[in-house]
């Protein structure tokens, strides 16, 4: 069922490519700015720019996959009660609203001293300014076990929206009820710190529906649920008792695919029916492969007026791969909002104009604890001029008092909002 | 150019320009003391919300007033 719904849309948004294709991009003469990866923050500077230089400035956005494929509901595809299509966006309004040019590729290098970059189909592409927008990509190393032959196609993170979703989700449904799903959780900073303990919530619904004598360890290498904690803690206790167990400290070191058996740095040994193992994640490959990731060779220390990198000139870097400010989670809202600014910083720049000295944001993230109950944090972004960071503002800010289905409609909303405000 | 981008930070929720799509409130062409006085309901708790209040509390009165003005002068 799932799987038909993805090959329609599939079909469906193939076709919808074709007829963008003859839209007018590339030509002119202006500022040229190439954009990495579009995500939610690099799609939504490459929108931006061209919005706010009156299309002025050309963008190329490059990006290897067909389409935006939606982490923020994703959980809600492997719990069941939506499917792909419903979180699956064409890049093609971009083009055609907004003249952003879209190759479909990969980047092998960047040469930030040519300001050129090169393209894995072999095109070079010349830039006055690139964004580097990568989000994550996963350190394998810390597991061994998942770089055995054919690992990474049995046991999945499904930590970025796309095949590996669907997959779990069929892992799930092919699951005999009394079996076990066990997710391990690892140590922050990683994109989407509730995103876990959504996913718990999904497929403990799930199981309550389907399959109720089954259960969902999860594993978590924090000390204690990184957020919401309380909110997401009454709904194991008061929904889905019996059938979701925490465990804090548990910090995975390997898994034997074959035996579907974690091992611990301090635990024993656990096997289970379906193994969801999200790894420690750093910068994007590329990022990491251009020097620009200063911290700890994990993350890429930025500029907050600008999000220039601190490692190379002309060269910004959005989203999930940057090291984060005091109390910034990495979250597809907060990287729409790094989009909106260095947009605006970067037509500033190749403008002659003044650079905003003051940025003020804000962060929205809602959590389904069911299909259709939702909890919220939210938080608001200022920059601080002596500290030369992003700073949370005193007394703004919070949670949901408890779950409630207002903010489930408000929650589905937002997604369609900010999926179009960053790609349409 | 900096009233843009603050009001940026609201277009995630309420559209590109504050054109939102449905369920969520447009504020393009809104009336700006209405928006203002909406705004501070929401500071003051005075009016209900269920995250708008933990928000508002983020911006000075000034930064409320220049976006709300922002906000009006789009095109609906």
């Amino acid at each position: 069922m799932q799987r038909r719904h993805f090959l329609q849309t599939g079909t469906v948004l193939g076709a919808a490519g074709l007829v963008s294709a003859c839209a007018t991009v590339g030509g002119g003469s202006g500022p040229k700015v190439v954009v990495i990866g579009g995500g939610f923050s690099g799609a939504t500077a490459a929108k931006y720019i061209r919005m706010w230089s009156d299309q002025k400035i050309q963008v190329t956005l490059v990006e290897p996959n067909d389409y935006f494929m939606s982490c923020p509901i994703s959980n809600l595809v492997i719990g069941g009660s939506k499917t792909m299509a419903d979180i699956t966006t064409p890049y093609d309004n971009l083009t055609k609203r907004h003249g952003v040019q879209v190759v479909k590729d990969r980047v092998n290098s960047i040469d930030a001293d040519k300001r050129v970059v090169k393209l894995a189909g072999g095109t070079e592409l010349a830039y006055d300014r690139l964004i580097v927008s990568p989000g994550v990509d996963f350190m394998w190393e810390t597991l061994p076990g998942m770089n055995a032959p054919g690992a990474k196609e049995q046991v999945m993170h499904a930590w970025k929206a796309g095949a590996q979703t669907l997959t779990l989700r069929q892992q799930l449904m092919a699951m005999p009820d009394g079996g076990v799903f066990a997710m391990t959780i690892p140590l922050a900073p990683y994109r989407c710190p509730p995103g876990p303990y959504e996913r718990a919530c999904q497929v403990a619904e799930y199981f309550s529906k389907a399959k109720p004598k089954s259960k969902v360890l999860i594993l978590d290498a924090n000390e204690d649920v990184t957020s919401k904690g309380a909110l997401f803690k009454k709904a194991w206790t008061d929904r889905y008792k019996g059938i979701v167990e925490y465990r804090n400290k548990h910090n995975v070191t390997d898994v034997d695919v074959a035996t579907k058996t974690l091992k611990f740095e301090f635990n024993d040994d656990l096997k289970a029916s379906v193994l969801n193992v999200i790894p420690a994640m750093r910068a994007g490959d590329i990022a990491v492969n251009a020097g620009l990731a200063t911290a700890n060779k994990r993350w890429c220390e930025v500029d907050f007026l600008t999000f220039e990198s601190k490692a190379a000139k002309n060269v910004h870097v959005l989203g999930d791969s940057i090291q984060i400010a005091p109390g910034m989670p990495k979250s597809g809202h907060m990287a729409n909002q790094h989009g909106k600014t260095c947009a605006a910083a970067v037509v500033a720049l190749l403008t002659g104009s003044q650079v905003n000295n003051m940025p003020i944001y804000n962060n929205t993230c809602y959590s389904f604890v069911s299909s259709d109950e939702v909890v919220h944090v939210a938080s608001v972004h200022r920059y601080d001029a002596e500290k030369k960071t992003m700073l949370t503002v005193p007394g703004s800010g919070g949670l949901s008092p408890a779950a409630n289905a207002l903010e489930a409609a408000y929650a589905l909303a937002w997604a369609q909002n900010i999926w179009a405000d960053s790609l349409a | 150019m900096q009233v843009r981008s603050w009001a940026a930070s609201c277009s995630g929720c309420h559209g590109t320009g504050g054109r939102a799509l449905p369920g969520m409130v447009s504020l393009a062409g809104a009336d700006k003391d209405a928006m203002v006085k909406t705004m501070q309901d929401f500071k003051s708790g005075s009016r209900p919300a269920t995250l708008m209040h933990q928000l508002a509390k983020g911006y000075s009165d000034a930064e409320i007033t220049a976006i709300a003005g922002y906000f009006a002068a789009q095109k609906k």
